[in-house]
């Protein structure tokens, strides 16, 4: 029964919900537009460090923080897109992968150190946020399914904003915007035809699927209030991928149902796994259960391409998924 | 691969070299810009350092060890006295080195503080490398033992900073021969991203997994299991994972081409394959580093002006022979030529009576193995680590991007032409910067010249 409950918890907890959140970004640009960005957590580091600097260092508000974050991923996107955009998509993708590793290992420097603290945690910034909390002090929730009223807070900021943001999705890509968004991504070259600027659009969906993520950032950020280089890696972004995916890409509500689902199964089997261990059947260490988790967005992912491309909401028609 | 291209490049010499010209300049400058630095880390064995550091137990401290280079070797430094204190002034710590030179400071928590060396406590004849530079500022994490490096010198007035005068012509050179080194190591494990590029039209994220899984395989049999020797374990792991290779074409990528999925479907496969593999080896072998058996220590052996360990001599000359022995297979060699053929254009090479579903099997199978083979040497150096791969995958995109990707020989001109800008890099900059050079001469060559220096000058976008 525990099970059933830690899995329902996970499926709306935070993890769930940067993931959701960030997946709105990405799907924005891979699904619709059909932009291979892995190097989504670059746009997550942005927002955590933009409000983790600005308040540590700078000593201002969390509020003055949010613009400067978005002001980071928006420096982030133009890096991306404007070296690429005009080459491959397969070009892209190389340069996303290996700019968003560069930028985290240019944060972790020792160079660095006196601006970004390095490999040190910045901690100790979101005061202000919890500040206009609403909840009274007090766990709210049924058995295992409980939350802080912190944690209620946090969630609900972000379950509201995937919910804002997702809602936004389906406005803009019913409208004349999307339309060209589809098109390009489906066909290039007869999109330029029609005379669309077609690098300044894949420049917007880069710009505005990377703010939504700083905003999955800066949430991040505010609910473990520990900021290292060392949560932004590679595998992160392929998390969310994996959510995207699942979900089904180019759907409005794919992202939310795809790491909802993603989550909650990671806590079955992670529970699993650790019933197990406690009762002696298996005995794996904790770093294995980390090693197994992301094993699991691996073979997701590969699954996923190789039986049901279209995820849990999609459609296959719904371009990119056969030559 | 556009091997012909090569030649197509003579007709026009003056414009390729004159942006490779610009490339480079463009990519060193920063070198001449940047103010030096005195690191506080441990430096990289090439630079032959006066003084090491070795970390000592776990605990929240701070440590080193102050030796002066003497007659040609290492003396430990005794009697100096090394203070710690917290960042309103009031001391932390003190130690006095002791007969071997080191000394440890336990600090009451983490956090930040100032590291000074009293350079009056300094025995006769003995003096600091940077005598302005008695304090270091440093941030020490929970539970982590960290460094601290004072170099010194038997010399009078402190050796001069590096950017100065350390760049000496020995120094460069070293430094090149090393680059050229790692610059063969990563164009042999690239060669296979680019001939897979070429031939399949698919970038396969998971190069870097298949690179680690050679270097452990060896490891198993070399330290592990088997204990062979380094080079047969080597050949056995290379020809394991040819079939490696052989086995994710055949059963995976075949079957989905066939089934015609789009290109970025098989991007996104390649990746969870990529993160599940390293998790794999995660899960089995956690993440520590290992180390072959053999050539773990060597001494360098002087070569003319500079000094050379006999294992990179080795690993010149056997990347070297391998790189000849694939160029002769890919001119001379049926295989060879129905590769390029494939490479060039499909459909034709089809027509013309080409098993390409066979051709393109080999090329896996080359490809991976040359992976492997890149593996093992790059870890004879950096070790066996369960990231090792993906790590170098960020070079070796770079190198294949830079060199020309889909050519043969691309990744060779552009794995050689990082490997030895991010070797001299370290003359001026941290070697934490070196990933960085890497990842500016990729999005440089992508911004003038996206095709690479070897590829064809077609529609890349």
């Amino acid at each position: 029964m525990n099970l059933i409950t830690d899995a329902l918890r996970a499926a709306v907890s935070t993890s769930a919900m940067v993931a959701a959140l960030a997946g709105v970004g990405l799907n924005m640009q891979f699904g619709y537009a059909g932009l291979l960005n892995f190097g989504h957590v670059a746009f997550l580091m942005a927002g955590s460090y933009g409000i983790a600097l600005v308040v540590a260092d700078l000593h201002l508000s969390l509020w003055v923080g949010v613009p400067v974050g978005i002001g980071l991923a928006t420096a982030v996107a133009l890096l991306f897109g404007l070296p690429t955009l005009r080459l491959r998509a397969d070009y892209l993708a190389i340069v996303t992968i290996s700019t968003a590793e560069i930028l985290r290992l240019l944060v972790r420097s020792n160079a660095a150190e006196p601006y970004t603290h390095g490999t040190f945690p910045i901690t100790d910034f979101a005061r202000d946020f919890y500040a206009i909390n609403p909840f009274p002090p007090g766990d709210y929730g049924i058995g295992t399914f409980r939350f802080s009223e912190r944690a209620l807070w946090v969630l609900l900021i972000g379950w509201c904003l995937v919910a804002l943001t997702s809602v936004m999705t389906w406005l803009v890509m019913r409208g004349p915007w999307g339309r060209v968004l589809r098109a390009m991504r489906d066909d290039e070259d007869a999109t330029r035809s029609l005379g669309k600027n077609v690098f300044s659009f894949k420049l917007q969906t880069l710009l505005i699927g990377g703010v939504i993520a700083s905003f999955a950032g800066m949430l991040l950020a505010i609910d473990t209030q520990s900021v290292q280089p060392d949560i932004f890696l590679t595998t992160f972004t392929f998390s969310i991928y994996a959510a995207v995916i699942l979900g089904g890409r180019a759907t409005v509500l794919g992202p939310v149902v795809g790491s909802m689902s993603l989550f909650a199964l990671i806590a079955l089997i992670e529970g699993s796994l650790r019933y197990m261990n406690t009762h002696g059947w298996i005995t794996i260490s904790d770093q294995q259960v980390g090693a197994l988790r992301i094993m699991l967005f691996g073979a997701a992912l590969m699954g996923l391409m190789v039986f049901r491309p279209q995820g849990i909401l999609g459609r296959r028609e719904e371009g990119l998924l056969d030559a | 691969m556009r091997t012909g291209d090569v030649n197509d490049r003579a007709l026009a010499p003056s414009r390729f070299l004159t942006q490779l010209v610009l490339a480079l300049a463009v990519t060193c400058t920063p070198a001449f810009l940047a103010p030096t630095r005195a690191s506080a880390q441990e430096t990289p064995a090439t630079t032959a350092p006066a003084a090491t550091t070795k970390p000592s137990a776990a605990g929240t401290q701070v440590t080193g060890t102050l030796t002066v280079e003497q007659d040609g070797s290492e003396a430990g430094v005794a009697g100096v006295t090394i203070t710690v204190e917290s960042p309103d002034g009031s001391e932390a710590g003190r130690a006095s080195t002791g007969d071997d030179g080191s000394w440890t400071v336990p600090l009451p928590a983490a956090g930040r503080y100032v590291v000074r060396i009293d350079p009056g406590s300094l025995p006769d004849g003995v003096f600091l490398a940077q005598p302005d530079e008695t304090s270091r500022d440093v941030g020490v994490a929970e539970g982590r033992s960290r460094p601290i490096l004072f170099g010194l010198t038997a010399q009078a007035g402190g050796e001069q900073q590096a950017g100065t005068g350390g760049v000496t012509l020995e120094r460069v050179a070293e430094l090149v021969i090393d680059g050229v080194r790692f610059g063969l190591i990563l164009a042999i494990a690239s060669m296979g991203l680019s001939l897979i590029y070429g031939v399949t039209g698919l970038i396969n994220f998971a190069h870097g997994e298949l690179v680690t899984l050679g270097a452990f395989l060896a490891w198993e049999m070399n330290d592990s299991s088997l204990h062979l020797t380094l080079v047969l374990a080597a050949l056995v792991s290379v020809v394991l994972m040819g079939a490696v290779g052989g086995g994710l074409e055949r059963y995976l990528f075949r079957p989905m081409r066939r089934r015609r999925v789009s290109n970025i479907s098989l991007i996104v496969v390649t990746i969870g394959l990529g993160e599940l593999l390293r998790a794999v080896v995660q899960f089995g072998y956690g993440n520590n580093p290992f180390s072959y058996r053999d050539y773990a220590i060597q001494q360098t052996v002087p070569v003319g002006p500079v000094s050379i360990l006999p294992k990179s001599a080795a690993i010149i000359a056997i990347s070297v022979a391998v790189l000849v022995g694939v160029a002769l297979m890919l001119q001379r060699t049926r295989l060879g030529t129905a590769m390029r053929a494939v490479a060039d254009n499909k459909d034709l090479a089809s027509s013309s009576g080409i098993d390409v579903s066979r051709v393109i099997l080999h090329t896996w199978i080359l490809g991976t193995a040359l992976a492997a083979l890149g593996g093992i040497m790059l870890a004879v150096d950096t070790k066996v680590k369960y990231d090792l791969g993906f790590n170098a995958l960020l070079l070796m995109f770079a190198a294949v991007v830079v060199g020309g990707l889909g050519t043969a020989y691309g990744p060779v001109v552009g794995a050689l032409l990082i490997g030895v800008v991010t070797q001299v890099s370290t003359l001026w900059f941290d070697t934490e910067f070196k990933f960085v050079f890497a990842l500016l001469a990729l999005v440089l060559m992508l911004l003038f010249r996206p095709q690479g220096i070897l590829g064809r000058r077609q529609r890349v976008g």
